[in-house]
């Protein structure tokens, strides 16, 4: 028993003695800890309460901004390259030019030695310097106008609204005055008749030398206007601005001689045809210029030439052909410089999957694409993602692979989310458009309404393009005329504008539907900023999946502010309902007129387009998982994907039954005419049916390579059924 | 009025011919200056066509001279094609409309559509369960029937209708293994026209030499494209940057003429096998997607058991027989037959038959004898008959 109680005895005091020693340590913990905190903000890694200087923390933040800021110099970069050839290869084509625009069929060898004398001659290379110019002008033009997701006008009216905004007025006038300049060079080129403004006539009555106005320059120059101002409203109507992603890889040079005799065409036949045009527009109007130059510049007209702006005068071979011929080479400047933008900027870019040292951590693929600063890097890492599982077997395993310490598999795991999450925003935006569009059906009156709020909405909502791609989701700061249109001009009419949106604005049926969906709930998080036209406009239903969306995606790159109502417009208002009767009146009234009708009509498939506008990064993205999730079968030995996979798989079947429900909407599914022969890309109309195939290709493959497999995966029972419909090849 | 007409049905080649010989009608310059240019144009051509004698033939000669089916023009059949996830296949008949079959239901849908003549290759898309391309004389159909409809007739409303200038008529086509892509070829133009579909927008590939391109075949992991040409030359794609290597002629265009019309595999190993084997009375091949038959279209169809690893094997196997009189025009194996393989026969009498090889894999059981082969091949000739409509 004593024994015993000894034992005991001595066991207490041996845990008191140790709980004494935790305690010391803990305090001892406790001061180094303080320690290392003082010497941490000396050294600068952490800010005490009181510095408010940069710490070494924020230094390094600052690097890797500057780094990332590096990262979509890409573009700035491969856009000087691109204008670097485009410089480089107009002495070939001012060549070309030469040889054309003096060619004489009976004179051969004459013609050959005057073209190599006018190569030489100075004038000409003082020529070649201004076309330098022109083309560099051009190519900035092109790097600050560029756009990888096109602007869709829904109606005709948001058309008119681009073309007239400012931003688009100065390019237009800048055009103008480059398409006079080349015209300029090309009449001094020519020669003979064309090279000077004024040319020494006698004046019939006197006799007496005096300067006279040259009409065929006055209408060289005039038609080099002419077709600068037709080139910048056609690249606002065709989209030429607009970048587009070939479906197969090629290297620069191949593609660029592929493409060449497509430019060439292109750029023949738009000079006929602003031949064509401009001769016409001569023949109605060229006074006014002609007399407005000769007063201005005190040169008389020569009475004793036929004047340009009559049947005869316009009848003349030679003008019109050299007419045609400098409109070639203006316009062919201006498509190589586009083409060879376009061929460089879409080359594919290659990034690390992961990197050993953590300073490249920021450029490696997975922080890419969940970046969301600049949509060109997110489109380049998507690419890189779509092409590196299907063609490169190494760096599928560096994305299957763990992470060293803690064996993680963060590669995967950041990859997949990200495209989950944009996967899943398209599902939501497609619902929405459903949803807006099912409502639209069953406008229900709703008498109470603040005014302030419905304009404030409308204000928001309201855009002269559709604005999908502003959604806070991508949040990326989009280089389309038509945003700059919405935020300058948005504010002030709104019941004027209101139906340049696609969904829910539609023009005369639903004013009512936009307050509904606004008035709702006052008080809800969105009350005081109304964080993106798609998230209002989809309404109350959906607010539970907007808030997630929200929660998932990146913070909104920039709140529109709304002014909240005053307090008095919450309750109904006397006033507020005459104002909103006198509006319905006034559009009742508008909708019988024609012309109101043809601009404001919504343009069949528009929205449609509009929804699919960026859907090359989605086909991206569903390539790029299907193909990593069928490679995984075989390569993935940590089953790193096993567990993702019921997500994606749902994920995809949910896509799957939106895509179907927006195709049998009226519209849809309706093809557009094919292009003939333009510089403009039209591919972004066939976007949501090439998004379509490469969805269930993308569905078939996974389902093909797991096979029965797939019974095995934790899905629910309506997906699985969907999904079993794929394994018999039934879709 | 007459000259927009021929302007419009012959083209340029009309038009100055239309012009010349209505002489008294037109002004003289005019008719003078046409025959010229004329004469001009039908030099130039005869030199091009002395260069590569397959231009001067017809569109329907050529089709018939480069289809995969033998004696195309008098054939009931014109083409074939296995669906290469399902049993179910394609059948182009003589009158232009194309018949599906599937092995589980009774309907048979039938194609027709206005652009639908002298069809010479048929492909299903792979990953997909309704694509399937046409090629046409004029142009490029992708049919979508879809797999769960009952209806025998679907509207020209399902086909997209796929053309680019000067790239007609379509002899060849080839899906990419992912089902993304679409190839297609045609004797008289020398790019090949990488399709996307959706977009309906295609990516020429354009390479001087040879003339035009006549056949073409996806290797099974989708990481080279064979191209041939009619003259004595063939191009290997590589399609991750769509760069190709030209392969050195064989012994003469005699050789690659039949090359042209084979149904490659694993081409590297049929290349070393044609030139070292120097089997050259052969027209057509075939290989099981295993890899361990390989048939030949003889007079009969000869099959041969075939080994790839350690080192290449071919040995006799036996010989697959139609109908008294009946030859065989055009062969493929079914692309995934469970117990061995399945060789689909298209026979000049405009049947079909089926011929199952019940083999164990070699990988598995280490080969089987060909006399079981044998065996079961010839038991098994008539059990499983399809027979189509012959078409006058």
């Amino acid at each position: 028993m004593r024994e015993k109680m000894r034992q005991y005895e001595s066991r207490m005091r041996s845990t008191e003695a140790l709980k004494q020693k935790l305690k010391q340590l803990t305090l001892d913990n406790k001061e180094l800890r303080k320690q290392v905190k003082v010497l941490r903000a000396e050294i600068g890694l952490e800010a005490s309460p009181k510095f408010h200087g940069k710490t070494t923390k924020d230094i390094i933040n600052d690097l890797h901004e500057k780094e990332r800021e590096c990262n979509s110099l890409v573009v700035v970069w491969r856009a000087v390259a691109s204008i670097a050839w485009s410089v480089l290869l107009l002495p070939v084509t001012a060549a070309v030019f030469v040889l054309l625009s003096r060619f004489s069929l009976f004179h051969p060898i004459q013609w050959i030695s005057e073209c190599t004398s006018l190569l030489t001659a100075s004038s000409t290379i003082f020529s070649l310097v201004v076309l330098c110019g022109v083309v560099l002008i051009t190519g900035l033009f092109n790097l600050e106008f560029y756009t990888l997701v096109p602007s869709i006008p829904c109606s005709r009216m948001a058309l008119l609204g681009t073309v007239l905004h400012p931003r688009q007025c100065v390019h237009s006038l800048v055009y103008c005055t480059m398409g006079m300049l080349v015209m300029w060079c090309a009449s001094v080129t020519i020669g003979g008749r064309y090279s000077t403004l004024g040319i020494p006539c006698r004046q019939s009555e006197s006799g007496e030398v005096v300067t006279c106005l040259n009409e065929y320059h006055l209408f060289l120059l005039l038609a080099g206007a002419f077709m600068g101002y037709s080139h910048s409203f056609l690249g606002v109507v065709q989209n030429m601005y607009y970048v587009s992603f070939q479906p197969i890889q090629q290297y620069k040079y191949p593609r660029f001689k592929g493409c060449l005799p497509m430019v060439v065409k292109c750029s023949v036949i738009q000079s006929l045809y602003s031949a064509r045009n401009f001769a016409a527009l001569y023949f109605f109007f060229g006074y006014a210029p002609k007399t407005w130059i000769s007063s201005t510049l005190h040169l008389q007209i020569d009475s004793s030439l036929q004047p340009l702006d009559s049947l005869t005068g316009l009848l003349d071979f030679s003008l019109l052909y050299h007419l045609t011929i400098s409109g070639t080479f203006l316009y062919f400047t201006w498509y190589l410089t586009v083409l060879l933008f376009r061929i460089y900027v879409t080359e594919a870019y290659s990034f690390p999957v992961q990197s050993t040292f953590t300073e490249d951590a920021e450029q490696c693929l997975p922080k890419v694409l969940a970046e969301t600063n600049t949509l060109v890097m997110k489109f380049f890492a998507l690419q890189d993602l779509a092409l590196l599982s299907q063609h490169s077997l190494s760096r599928r395993l560096e994305v299957f692979c763990l992470s060293q310490p803690g064996g993680h598999p963060h590669n995967w795991n950041a990859i997949s989310r990200e495209c989950l999450s944009l996967l899943s925003e398209l599902t939501q935006r497609l619902v929405a458009h459903q949803d807006a569009v099912a409502s639209n059906g069953r406008v229900k009156s709703q008498s109470a309404s603040s005014d302030t709020r419905s304009a404030s909405l409308s204000s928001s909502v309201m855009s002269g393009t559709e604005d999908i791609a502003e959604t806070p989701r991508l949040g990326v700061p989009l280089r389309t005329p038509g945003s700059v249109f919405k935020s300058s001009v948005g504010g002030v009419h709104s019941a004027l504008t209101a139906p340049f949106t696609p969904d829910v604005d539609s023009p005369f049926s639903s004013p009512a539907i936009r307050r509904l969906v606004g008035q709702q709930e006052p008080r809800s998080p969105w009350f005081g900023t109304v964080q993106s036209p798609h998230i209002m406009r989809r309404g109350p239903k959906l607010w539970s999946a907007s808030t997630e969306s929200q929660s998932n995606g990146s913070p909104p790159a920039s709140p529109v502010t709304v002014p909240s109502p005053p307090a008095a417009s919450e309750k109904p208002s006397f006033l507020a309902q005459w104002l909103q009767n006198r509006r319905e009146q006034v559009k009742s009234f508008l909708a019988k007129r024609v012309l109101i009708v043809y601009l404001f009509n919504k343009l069949p498939e528009a929205s449609s387009q509009a929804l699919f506008a960026d859907s090359q990064v989605h086909i991206w993205a569903l390539q790029g998982l299907s193909h990593l999730v069928a490679a995984s079968f075989s390569e993935d030995q940590f089953g790193v994907v096993q567990t993702t996979l019921p997500n994606i798989l749902s994920c995809l079947v949910v896509l799957l039954e939106a895509v179907d429900r927006h195709f049998k909407l009226p519209h849809a599914s309706s093809k557009p005419a094919r292009a003939v022969c333009r510089m403009g890309d039209s591919t972004y109309k066939t976007l949501r049916f090439a998004l379509r195939a490469a969805l269930k290709t993308a569905i078939y493959k996974i389902t093909t390579t797991f096979g029965e497999h797939l019974n095995a995966v934790n899905i629910s029972t309506e997906h699985r059924k969907r999904l079993q419909q794929f394994l018999e090849f039934k879709e | 009025m007459r000259s927009a007409g021929a302007w419009r049905d012959a083209g340029l080649y009309g038009l100055l011919d239309e012009i010349t010989n209505s002489a008294e009608e037109v002004p003289r310059f005019l008719a003078v200056g046409s025959a010229c240019v004329l004469a001009l144009l039908r030099w130039a051509s005869s030199f091009h066509g002395s260069l590569f004698p397959h231009l001067t033939l017809s569109s329907d000669e050529m089709v018939a001279e480069f289809s995969q089916m033998l004696d195309w023009s008098d054939s009931a059949l014109r083409s074939f094609a296995w669906h290469p996830h399902t049993d179910k296949f394609a059948v182009a008949l003589l009158d232009d409309s194309i018949r599906i079959y599937k092995s589980n239901s009774s309907a048979t849908p039938t194609l027709k559509h206005r652009c639908q003549r002298s069809v010479c290759a048929l492909q299903w898309k792979p990953l997909c369960g309704s694509a399937l391309a046409v090629a046409c004389q004029s142009c490029l159909l992708i049919w979508h029937v879809d797999p769960t409809s009952l209806s025998t007739r679907p509207s020209s409303g399902c086909a997209q209708v796929l053309s680019h200038p000067g790239h007609s008529p379509i002899t060849s086509i080839a899906w990419s293994p992912t089902g993304s892509l679409l190839v297609s070829a045609s004797p008289v133009d020398t790019a090949m026209m990488v399709w996307d579909v959706a977009a309906e927008s295609a990516v020429p590939l354009q390479r001087v030499g040879g003339g035009g391109v006549t056949y073409l075949s996806w290797s099974p992991d989708g990481s080279r494209l064979l191209a041939a040409t009619p003259s004595a030359l063939f191009r290997v794609w590589e399609t991750r940057m769509w760069t190709c290597e030209r392969w050195p002629c064989l012994k003469g265009s005699c050789q690659v003429r039949k090359l042209r019309k084979l149904s490659i595999t694993v081409f590297e190993l049929m290349y070393a096998f044609i030139y070292f084997f120097k089997l050259t009375f052969f027209s057509q091949t075939s290989w099981d997607p295993r890899g361990e038959r390989l048939a030949v279209l003889l007079k009969v169809i000869a099959v041969f058991k075939t080994r790839s690893s350690p080192v290449f094997e071919l040995l006799p196997c036996g010989f697959v027989m139609g109908e008294a009189g009946a030859e065989p025009r055009f062969m493929q194996f079914h692309p995934h037959f469970q117990h061995g393989a399945l060789l689909t026969v298209c026979w000049s009498d405009g049947r079909i038959s089926h011929v199952p090889f019940y083999f164990s894999s070699a990988g598995l059981l280490g080969g089987d004898s060909p006399q079981q082969a044998l065996a079961s091949n010839t038991a098994d000739h008539s059990s499983n008959k399809l027979y189509t409509e012959q078409i006058s």
